[in-house]
């Protein structure tokens, strides 16, 4: 398996884990080539997680627009609320199939973190996770979601206390506990075979995409939208479409206060090429090479990195990313809600504020699909706040 | 030659172990950097670890990152730790090696880092999160420069100790468990059956490193390797201390007693 996205990926990681990395490439090769193993993860996702997942015509959406046509990815519909599981699940799997006793995990907004406990619960590991406690306070109802399934929710208070500093801790637990453990990256970054790993256990959305676009409308989608913090929902819905050349690619990045401010975390418009968390991708960081505190409303995109295939998408051209700032991304989560009874993450309505922009100026006979990744039940409280509700 | 195959040459012949202390360049600030690595050096340190502060230091627990922390709040960056090392050079010749992150290395430029090093006169460098798969560019430039990149390696290494070691040139740095920097109460690696394994691979100076913490440790692991590396401990003592003196007067106790037990 070759680590690299261009020049982008790697394994920039301690000595420690080497051979864990090593063997966790060698494990995983061999189980997605046992079809029992993909028998079963197939099993799990359609009756447990309850896949595949719509994919809706939202009507009333596009109407109001008076462009395009938009198709939502309903993610929000899975089992734990967002498309986080879809990985998750394959990661725990594997780690059973390892002999792996503790999973741990990192988390920004909290569903990776309830889906890995939920993934643990039923397979019977013992789960820790990693969470911000900066996160911890704005994501409150996942992190009871967490405990109430038996995992040890640790808060990080080092750093800037949100993911960064969580992928820190889970790393340096990591390193602590490696012989019993396997570590569940959340996103589709961290040294390889991570990037890679994470992307074939999201490719279902874009997979089911393409067969449910094709289905529906005969031909494929002109535009496919998706938020991207790490990666994971973003990768996992394109990557399908990689090859298909006439379909844009577009991914949406937290410009939180604005991409001028220091308060944002637009990692791929404002970054430079770096090494963080074991990979070489663009990153946040101050002419000395130090990484940036970043800053979003939304706990799952506030990420000074980027998965290293975006980092490609991006160099090569086949993907373009845009900053959405916290109040476009609010004044689409208040449209989803209002227009079609949707209650969408905060994360994904950063997508979402993207296809409000450019959905009315295209012609009413394109398609636009855009990635909801999860749903807002968690972000309702501070939404609220934000416009006095 | 460089100085560090010489203070290990000479150590060998006085039938002496290497002592090298760790600390974070700028933390509390330069100037007490370069007065504690000259104290130090006269406390018996043989070679001596600079941390290029860092924000983001993986493999390292509270205390470097705290220590790491406050050298960049008083603003601590590469070009004036480069600095601090021509004032040290000043007055010592005592074997200098940085231990600094990738992306501290990269931002910089490479080149531009390794020259830096071998202009200003450090021996050698120590990169935590560079493993030999992505080493093949800088070992390049670093043996251009006449820099040692020092081989790292854990008890999880295993049979990857032989390539690491390979064409390594200094010592070989020997994490002594799987975990971060930090104190540790006691040790539970097999140290003896660990050191005779990496012996079997090489036959580079073994320098054992992470959660050394008191000269009884030191004195326990010291008839398996050539030296004996101590980190968090002194910078407790760097962080403890009132004053400047009291820094100084404190590392300097620690450090001598640490190289008395290695001594003989």
């Amino acid at each position: 398996m070759n680590g690299r996205f261009g020049k982008f990926g790697g394994q920039y990681a301690p000595e420690t884990i080497m051979n864990v990395l090593i063997e966790l490439e060698t494990e995983y090769e061999k189980a997605i080539k046992d079809e029992k193993f993909i028998e079963e993860y197939k099993y799990y996702l359609k009756e447990y997680v309850g896949r595949e997942t719509p994919l809706y015509y939202a009507e009333n959406l596009s109407k109001k627009l008076g462009g395009a046509k938009v198709y939502l990815k309903r993610e929000d519909l899975n089992h734990t609320g967002a498309h986080k599981v879809n990985n998750a699940l394959g990661q725990v799997l594997l780690a059973r199939r390892m002999g792996k006793k503790r999973v741990i995990a990192e988390t920004g907004a909290g569903q990776h973190g309830v889906a890995t406990a939920t993934a643990a619960a039923m397979f019977d590991l013992e789960c820790e996770i990693f969470m911000g406690e900066e996160d911890i306070e704005r994501q409150a109802l996942n992190v009871v979601r967490m405990r109430m399934l038996g995992a040890k929710v640790t808060a990080v208070t080092s750093g800037t206390g949100t993911l960064k500093d969580a992928v820190n801790e889970a790393m340096r637990n990591w390193v602590e506990e490696i012989d019993n453990t396997f570590y569940v990256m959340g996103t589709a970054a961290g040294p390889h075979p991570y990037p890679v790993m994470v992307r074939d256990f999201q490719r279902v959305i874009g997979d089911e995409v393409k067969k449910q676009i094709l289905e529906k409308e005969g031909r494929l989608p002109d535009y496919i939208i998706a938020c991207v913090g790490g990666g994971s929902n973003s990768i996992g819905i394109f990557y399908p479409f990689i090859e298909d050349k006439e379909v844009a690619l577009i991914g949406a990045e937290a410009a939180g206060l604005g991409v001028d401010t220091d308060q944002h975390a637009a990692t791929i418009t404002k970054g430079s090429v770096g090494v963080l968390h074991g990979m070489m991708t663009y990153v946040l960081q101050d002419e000395d090479g130090q990484i940036m505190p970043v800053y979003s409303i939304s706990a799952g995109l506030d990420y000074p990195g980027v998965g290293p295939e975006h980092a490609y998408l991006k160099e090569i051209g086949r993907a373009e990313y845009v900053p959405i700032t916290d109040k476009e991304a609010v004044d689409a989560f208040m449209v989803l809600c209002r227009t079609e009874g949707i209650i969408p993450a905060i994360e994904s309505s950063h997508a979402l504020a993207e296809a409000i922009k450019i959905v009315p100026t295209l012609d009413k006979d394109k398609i636009v699909v855009v990635n909801l990744s999860g749903r807002g039940d968690k972000d309702v409280d501070t939404i609220a706040k934000v416009l006095s509700i | 030659m460089n100085r560090i195959d010489e203070k290990f040459k000479l150590l060998k012949e006085k039938n002496q172990k290497a002592m090298i202390p760790f600390i974070t360049a700028g933390d509390p600030d330069l100037d007490t950097t370069v007065d504690l690595v000259i104290a130090m050096e006269h406390a018996g340190a043989d070679i001596i670890e600079l941390g290029i502060p860092y924000s983001d230091p993986l493999a390292d627990g509270v205390t470097i990152q705290q220590s790491s922390t406050r050298a960049l709040k008083n603003g601590a960056k590469i070009s004036k730790i480069m600095n601090t090392v021509k004032e040290i050079r000043e007055k010592s010749q005592v074997p200098l090696v940085y231990l600094v992150y990738y992306n501290s290395i990269f931002k910089y430029g490479m080149e531009k880092f390794i020259e830096e090093c071998s202009r200003v006169g450090i021996d050698a460098i120590i990169i935590p999160d560079l493993p030999i798969e992505e080493r093949k560019d800088i070992i390049d430039v670093a043996d251009k420069y006449g820099v040692y990149l020092i081989p790292l390696i854990a008890p999880t290494s295993k049979e990857r100790i032989k390539t690491i070691t390979n064409n390594g040139k200094g010592f070989v740095y020997c994490v002594s468990t799987t975990g971060v920097t930090g104190v540790r109460k006691e040790i539970s690696t097999n140290i003896e059956e660990y050191m005779n394994i990496v012996s079997q691979y090489t036959k580079m100076p073994k320098a054992l490193g992470f959660g050394i913490s008191n000269a009884e440790m030191a004195k326990e692991f010291k008839p398996y390797c050539d030296a004996i590396i101590v980190g968090s401990a002194i910078i407790k003592k760097v962080a403890e201390g009132k004053n400047k003196e009291e820094v100084i007067e404190n590392v300097t106790k620690f450090v001598s007693g640490i190289k008395e037990v290695l001594i003989g």
